[in-house]
């Protein structure tokens, strides 16, 4: 336990901007998780996994002498065709089981994926390190990476691009529609085959990015995934579906909550916490839930 | 009902015989008992109330928890011993570690029964996939806290006691075979009672539609709540027998171990079949003989035939063993079945 938190306020700053930034990021893997369970109805357990090799993609780049910053255009291109990959072996034979099959398939993925990643990459912890610098503020007391504003930015631009991309673009539009009813889509002639494999394609294409920009800013390891998913989720049944921008607020929430957690308990429960939250807001869901239920009886 | 007790009399026999027609596979025995009786417990859970859960975990590593800390804990200072870590201030004599691990059982049982009381009015109340996530939330965070707390030996674990020199290795591996096996027979027994009354019909109520359920009077909270306690106790007592066995506590790689025995327990359930009473148990013995295959071929990549082994029964053989084995001869089952009706449904498939 430590109070410095409450005693020095200029921590407080300190958190809070660490947890806006970080939430972008949050927001912007959530966005991807809400997208494919809306449209296929599908919770996708390695969406951290995916992450988390997005990021090593970043990495690579920084290991070969590239600047890692232009992972961010490199790994959502290999991470849609491996998003597209697992569609076409996986997960399109689980779309219309039970979401409970489709948990425990994604589970297994993830398995793998973890498995695969501690094999090729290794397990110590990296970072690609963008060199960047840092900015000071209030008096050198606040320090800011420029990595975590650039990843902010990053991910702020491709939300905006991928929510105009749905608006207008002709697969976006057949996006929406398989979402709102697959079955009439499909009776207007769209191929929800291809919108399925191109939804989990866009949002393997957005972990990737995520991933990169999380090799950039913080680290990554092959076991770190699962966190990511857990979080991802909380944001979406927070949000709610096809709520952006309550998936930013909810995402930019989470991550001043983690900052602060991490201050206020000590590091080796910030995961923890992470995961108690995400039981405490499910039960709330389920208290208010069945409030709204009696009040119909 | 005659063919029954002679089927059941030769597994008891072969039960008790195991370890010495086998003794190079005595823990291997033990271990497979225990995940018989994790498969059973999670069976009662997803396969007959329908409430798929990635959550036993918890009273698996609550249990195993537990039992460890009372062994230690009725006989010596708990901080001290775990303090010490693997180099022995302390040491139990024959009668003391006999008394702590028969009082480290029983609250190792009763202790997750009680948990799963309480958190279950909040918890299931959630339905589906909510449920699921909720659950799989519950064992990581269980797992990650429970490594943040000292006096259970935090990150380093917690060596739980060892034998005491009576008989040597032989005696251990037997005396923990005996225990495991013991409490697969208990295990098996109960849930068998169970199912015999109208408690099993109301959990598939629940399983198959739990609004009408309710719709036709049955507290369904109560007996969802009953039945996971009654998952919990078993799950926890396996869990204080398996902490014995290993020898070592690990906060996530031993007790709260979703990664491997939190989803062993399901897949095994389902490799069996799903909601049968005999199910979990052929799943626990296939998946365990492969699982030893893997382990041992397959070094290092044990995780990777893991992940796809979960794909590959979750894609292709969701019905399980005893489900495959019901379509194919629904007459063993009881089942009255109309030869055309059969031959139509198979042909519309």
């Amino acid at each position: 336990m430590d109070f410095m938190v409450f005693q020095y306020p200029m921590i407080t700053v300190q958190a809070c901007l660490d947890g806006l930034l970080l939430g972008i990021l949050f927001a912007l893997i959530a966005y991807g998780m809400a997208l494919q369970w809306g449209v296929m109805n599908i919770i996708n357990i390695a969406q951290g996994d995916l992450v988390i090799l997005g990021g090593y993609i970043a990495y690579f780049m920084y290991l070969y002498g590239i600047h890692p910053a232009w992972g961010v255009i490199v790994s959502p291109i290999i991470m849609y065709f491996v998003g597209v990959g697992i569609y076409k072996l996986v997960i399109n034979k689980v779309v219309d089981r039970d979401l409970f099959i489709s948990i425990l398939a994604t589970f297994g993925i993830s398995i793998l994926f973890m498995q695969l990643m501690n094999f090729a990459f290794g397990a110590d912890v990296v970072l690609a390190n963008s060199g960047y610098g840092t900015t000071m503020l209030f008096d050198n007391n606040v320090t800011l990476p420029n990595s975590k504003i650039f990843s902010a930015f990053v991910s702020i631009v491709f939300a905006i691009c991928l929510v105009i991309y749905m608006k207008k673009s002709k697969l976006g539009r057949a996006i929406r529609a398989t979402a709102q009813n697959a079955r009439a889509a499909k009776i207007l002639g769209v191929d929800t085959e291809k919108v399925y494999a191109a939804t989990f394609g866009i949002n393997a294409a957005l972990c990737g990015v995520a991933g990169a920009l999380i090799s950039i800013t913080f680290t990554i390891h092959p076991y770190m995934g699962l966190p990511y998913t857990i979080r991802s989720f909380m944001i979406v049944i927070v949000a709610g579906l096809g709520n952006l921008p309550g998936v930013a607020m909810s995402g930019m929430g989470l991550g001043v909550f983690e900052e602060f957690a991490d201050y206020i308990l000590g590091t080796e429960f910030r995961i923890g916490s992470v995961f108690l939250l995400l039981v405490l807001i499910l039960v709330y869901r389920r208290f208010k839930l069945s409030r709204k239920r009696e009040y119909l009886k | 009902m005659n063919k029954n007790v002679i089927l059941y009399t030769i597994i008891l026999i072969f039960g008790l015989a195991a370890p010495f027609v086998f003794p190079a596979f005595k823990v291997q025995l033990s271990i497979l008992c225990v995940l018989i009786v994790l498969a059973i417990t999670w069976n009662i859970q997803g396969g007959e109330m329908g409430y798929n859960t990635f959550g036993n975990i918890l009273f698996y590593g609550l249990g195993m928890y537990l039992c460890a800390s009372v062994q230690v804990g009725m006989f010596f200072p708990l901080a001290e011993w775990t303090e010490s870590g693997g180099e022995k201030t302390f040491v139990h004599t024959s009668a003391q570690f006999f008394q702590g691990m028969a009082a480290g059982l029983v609250v190792a049982a009763v202790v997750p029964t009680i948990v799963a009381g309480l958190i279950g009015y909040a918890i299931l109340g959630l339905r589906g996939h909510y449920f699921a996530i909720c659950t799989l939330g519950l064992g990581v965070a269980a797992g990650e806290i429970s490594g943040g707390i000292e006096i259970i030996g935090a990150g380093q674990g917690f060596t739980t006691p060892p034998f005491p020199n009576v008989g040597g290795l032989e005696a251990r591996g037997e005396f923990f075979y005996f225990l495991s096996f013991g409490a697969l027979i208990l295990t098996f027994l109960a849930v068998k009672a169970i199912y015999s009354t109208r408690f099993k019909l109301i959990l598939n109520a629940i399983r198959d539609n739990e609004d009408k359920a309710e719709a036709m009077g049955i507290e369904t909270m109560k007996y969802k709540i009953i039945g996971w306690m009654v998952s919990a106790f078993f799950c926890g007592l396996a869990g204080g027998i398996m902490g014995g066995l290993v020898g070592y506590i690990d906060s996530t790689d031993v007790a709260f171990d979703g990664r491997e025995m939190g989803v062993f327990m399901v897949l095994m359930a389902i490799l069996g079949g799903k909601g049968t009473l005999w199910g979990p148990v052929i799943g626990a013995t296939v998946f365990h003989i492969f699982k030893e295959g893997f382990w041992t071929f397959f070094l290092g990549w044990q995780y990777v035939a893991l992940g796809v082994l979960i794909v590959v029964i979750v894609i292709y053989f969701p019905e399980g063993i005893m489900g495959w084995l019901r379509e194919k001869y629904p007459e063993r089952f009881g089942e009255v079945v109309d030869e055309a009706d059969r031959k139509a449904q198979v042909e519309l498939k």
